[in-house]
């Protein structure tokens, strides 16, 4: 285990971080705010990231295809959200659930009907190719370090956003009480939208910053999906500021959990089960955690509407 | 059948009684074998595929329907029965009599160690660690790698019942799952209408009150949550022996969110619905990937109709359509 | 002397900036209908809530019976004796007003966990499901759904679940909210009848009924016991008087 290994684990720990946070952070206000489980969040990361290869294939630029797939994301989510997710507001949980999983049904495989079955990929910017060298015999990838980057970006302007701006109070009062917010006269259909919209935008923006490293193929967003909503349980729904730290955290976990438990079990046990165990106890550590902190604390660890 | 249930449940008129519903559809179940005589093993497949995955579904309709614990991982213990059957195959012992229990005991047990942390949570929170759960469950498998992993595992043949190779006929099997869920069906019934149903209904309505009336609300729902996870020990039992094979995929979560789909459409806290939507959903799977290989394309947007417009599933259609003519 | 059938010791409840009860101590009599009146917002429904166990005191004790369960939960509490109707009223809409209370015998009952046989049939459970509503004028409406009572018939089916436990302390939030007069009227009537067989903590805004059923009555303000005594003492307490009766007696 060098130090070398373990700085890169970090950032790909710290890069998965942040992919996490772009797509928990949308599905917590949308959750926060208007109680709505939203499953077919992952497919919006996964259309933002086929977007961004169609757009690439037809423009030959990466800043064009970054600006159009993230007008085409927030357009979409806008249409789902007008078509079919205002109708369910006030439905049940269940409905939410069962409405979203016939989209995400309908999306994997309707991308697989324009786009094929196979993998696609897209191509990293000239400008961000390449390695920088970290530390002597440590080079990294300069695309993920704009990713990471990029990431914390769009973390600080949310904060801001929802800390200090008029429209950032409203919903972050949503949050807390959406039935109140209402009645005090504001537009909370507007405000809905907004939010929604804004959050599909976020995943999409995810989806195309991570389209140059994973390949883009049908059901991307699911894996994706069940690790966004982990993040919000754990960090607590409508909470940013929860979603940002469970986001880091998991990513961390599971980066660091898949890299190391075959050699961490190698302290306590023989190589060979180590060699077996581990990998099922690196894929289980978050689902792990999230018990552990559901356990202690019902409601994750920032809740917006309190304990 | 079972008056109380009936006060609890929107009023039935005219045919639909809560007896003479559920007598139709076994008796369905029951002539499919005799009506598919000119080979039709097919059909008699087919049959035992939807019997086994209403067996789960029904067990799931406790759950959802009656006592409102959304549970997201059901699948889990489904794959749970299933790899019993399969590892204890792999070891040399394939007797109906050991893998069984074996099937019963493992999936309840998981049942209950899940459900000693998820029933502390509520709401979303359930669904979310239900759903992690059944995640964990799944990761194990497919790294079982003496046990095919992700690829799954093949099983020599089906169980023996006390020796006698029983199960080896398609027919045969084809009754004896339905007895099984014949045998669900009552006791699900039972339980619902019984001193302990009624307190897991009463929780579902007003959990709060149930608690000043002196009832410790966690014990039921945990007892309830360990019988349906049994109960789909035993569709997964059923399942290894009707495909002599297991596989991780029996445990994911896309399978969960498939049987809340079923139950969810043949309509929620009714028993018999859970049957027809667990038919409802294989039938129209068989028949539309029939006609096209992008099935998936249609029935997606399908089930955010059903949602959106058919409240009640297919149960409060029929009831609402026969209170029509009732009227007219 | 007799030991109380309730002691709140020096118990607080703050929420965040708001507190809401404030280093308070009440002796609840055996058999006798302690009466706790206050303006809205005194604390009179957090004071209830935190007797049978859905909030949980910053600090203090609660004895039943001369035995401390202020750490017990809610359904430990119930099951000691100790039954409560709410003040929206809390019933279970799908179920007949029967087995509303039917469920509440059963839970004395004991043995819940029987998982065959129909419930709703059993006579043993019936019976005295039937006497509590006798008991409370809703006999008629036993096999009505709840959730389509009447809001008067909804408070006497309130009163009456809590009678079927058969309790020692029967806590009775507001159980005359909403109803008019002539309800009112048959609420009190029920009450005077069943004064004796147990032990009451009754919270009201109705002074008519608060004088005519309390054996002594607490005034509540800001979370703190102003005074407490014999309806004639409290009546003519001044310090009563200017606080809240004064108001409500014009």
């Amino acid at each position: 285990m060098s130090t070398s290994l373990l700085i890169v684990q970090i950032l790909n720990g710290l890069q998965l971080g942040v992919l996490l946070f772009l797509i928990a952070a949308g599905l917590t206000l949308v959750f926060g705010v208007m109680d709505f489980i939203n499953l077919a969040h992952g497919v919006q990361y996964m259309l933002g990231a086929y977007l961004a290869v169609a757009f690439c294939a037809l423009t030959g630029s990466f800043l064009a295809a970054l600006m159009l797939a993230l007008a085409a994301t927030l357009a979409f989510g806008l249409l789902l959200e007008f078509a079919v997710f205002r109708h369910l507001y006030d439905r049940d949980h269940l409905d939410h659930v069962i409405a979203t999983f016939g989209i995400i049904l309908f999306l994997n495989h309707g991308v697989k009907l324009v786009w094929g079955a196979a993998p696609l990929s897209l191509p990293i910017p000239e400008l961000f190719s390449g390695s920088v060298k970290l530390a002597d015999g440590l080079l990294y990838p300069v695309w993920r370090l704009v990713v990471i980057g990029s990431g914390l970006v769009v973390a600080v302007l949310l904060y801001v956003l929802v800390a200090h701006t008029r429209i950032g109070m409203l919903v972050r009062a949503g949050a807390t009480n959406a039935a109140m917010v209402s009645a005090l006269g504001v537009n909370i259909r507007r405000l809905f939208m907004i939010v929604f919209g804004f959050g599909a935008m976020l995943a999409g923006f995810a989806g195309i910053m991570i389209a140059p490293i994973l390949s883009v193929e049908p059901g991307m967003g699911d894996t994706v999906l069940i690790l966004a909503f982990v993040v919000i349980v754990i960090g607590g729904i409508g909470s940013i500021r929860g979603a940002f730290l469970a986001a880091l955290l998991i990513g961390l976990v599971d980066t660091l959990g898949r890299s190391f438990s075959v050699d961490i079990l190698r302290l306590v046990m023989a190589p060979s089960p180590a060699r077996t165990v581990g990998p099922a106890i690196a894929s289980m550590l978050i689902y792990l955690l999230m018990a552990v902190v559901l356990y202690v604390r019902p409601t994750g660890l920032f809740p917006a509407k309190g304990r | 059948m079972s008056a109380s249930l009936a006060a609890s449940l929107p009023r039935p008129r005219g045919v639909l009684l809560a007896g003479t519903l559920p007598a139709c559809i076994f008796l369905v179940l029951a002539l499919v074998p005799i009506m598919a005589l000119s080979g039709g093993s097919y059909l008699v497949s087919l049959g035992s595929r939807v019997m086994i995955c209403a067996i789960a579904a029904v067990a799931l309709d406790l759950l959802i329907g009656f006592s409102a614990l959304i549970s997201f991982g059901h699948a889990a213990f489904i794959g749970l029965g299933a790899y019993a059957v399969g590892i204890l195959s792999a070891y040399g012992i394939s007797d109906a009599l050991v893998s069984l229990p074996t099937s019963l005991a493992v999936s309840a047990a998981y049942a209950f160690l899940s459900g000693v942390v998820c029933l502390r949570t509520k709401g979303v929170y359930f669904i979310m660690i239900t759903l992690a759960f059944g995640q964990m469950a799944f990761f194990t498998a497919s790294s079982l790698a003496p046990f095919g992993g992700d690829d799954g595992l093949t099983i020599a043949a089906r169980n023996t019942v006390a020796g006698f190779p029983l199960l080896r006929s398609d027919r045969v099997f084809y009754y004896i799952v339905l007895l099984c869920l014949l045998g669900t069906y009552l006791f699900c019934r039972a339980l619902v209408g019984s001193r302990f149903g009624r307190v897991v209904r009463g929780a579902k309505e007003n959990a709060v009150r149930m608690a000043t009336i002196g009832f410790d609300v966690y014990r039921f729902q945990l007892a309830t949550y360990v019988i349906a996870g049994a109960l789909a020990g035993l569709s997964g039992f059923l399942l290894a022996n009707a495909t002599e094979f297991v596989s991780p995929a029996y445990m994911s979560w896309q399978r969960s969110g498939e049987l809340i789909v079923m139950v969810l459409l043949g309509g929620l806290g009714s028993l018999d619905g859970a049957i027809i939507g667990a038919a409802a959903y294989l039938l129209t799977e068989e028949w539309l990937s029939g006609v096209t290989e992008h099935w998936k394309v249609i029935f997606g947007p399908v089930l955010v109709l059903i949602v959106l417009f058919a409240r009640g599933g297919l149960i409060g259609l029929t009831r609402a359509v026969v209170r029509r003519f009732s009227r007219g | 002397m007799v030991e109380p059938a309730l002691r709140l010791q020096n118990l607080r409840k703050s929420f965040g900036a708001l507190v809401a009860t404030d280093d308070l101590s009440l002796d609840l009599m055996p058999c006798e209908l302690h009466a706790v009146i206050g303006p809205n917002g005194a604390g009179k429904t957090t004071l209830i809530n935190q007797i049978s166990g859905l909030i949980a005191p910053d600090s203090g004790m609660i004895l039943f019976d001369g035995r401390d369960i202020t750490g017990l939960p809610v359904h430990a509490r119930a099951g000691l004796g100790l039954a409560r109707s709410f003040q929206v009223s809390s019933i279970l809409p799908g179920f007949s007003a029967l087995e509303n209370v039917a469920l509440a015998v059963q839970s004395r009952a004991g043995s819940s966990f029987r998982v065959l046989g129909r419930a709703g049939a059993e006579t043993g459970l019936n019976g005295p499901a039937m006497a509590a509503l006798a008991d409370v004028g809703l006999a008629e409406r036993a096999h009505m759904p709840a959730g389509e009572l009447a809001h008067g018939e909804k408070r006497a089916l309130e009163l009456a679940i809590a009678l079927a436990m058969q309790p020692k302390v029967l806590l009775l939030d507001e159980p005359m909210a909403g109803t008019g007069r002539e309800e009112t009227a048959r609420l009190v009537e029920v009450l005077r009848r069943l004064k004796g067989r147990f032990s009451v903590v009754l919270v009201e805004h109705d002074m008519t009924a608060v004088f005519a059923l309390a054996d002594r009555i607490s005034v509540l303000l800001y979370g703190r016991i102003l005074a407490c005594g014999t309806p004639a003492a409290v009546r003519a307490d001044p310090r009563v008087v200017a606080a809240y009766l004064g108001d409500e007696m014009e």
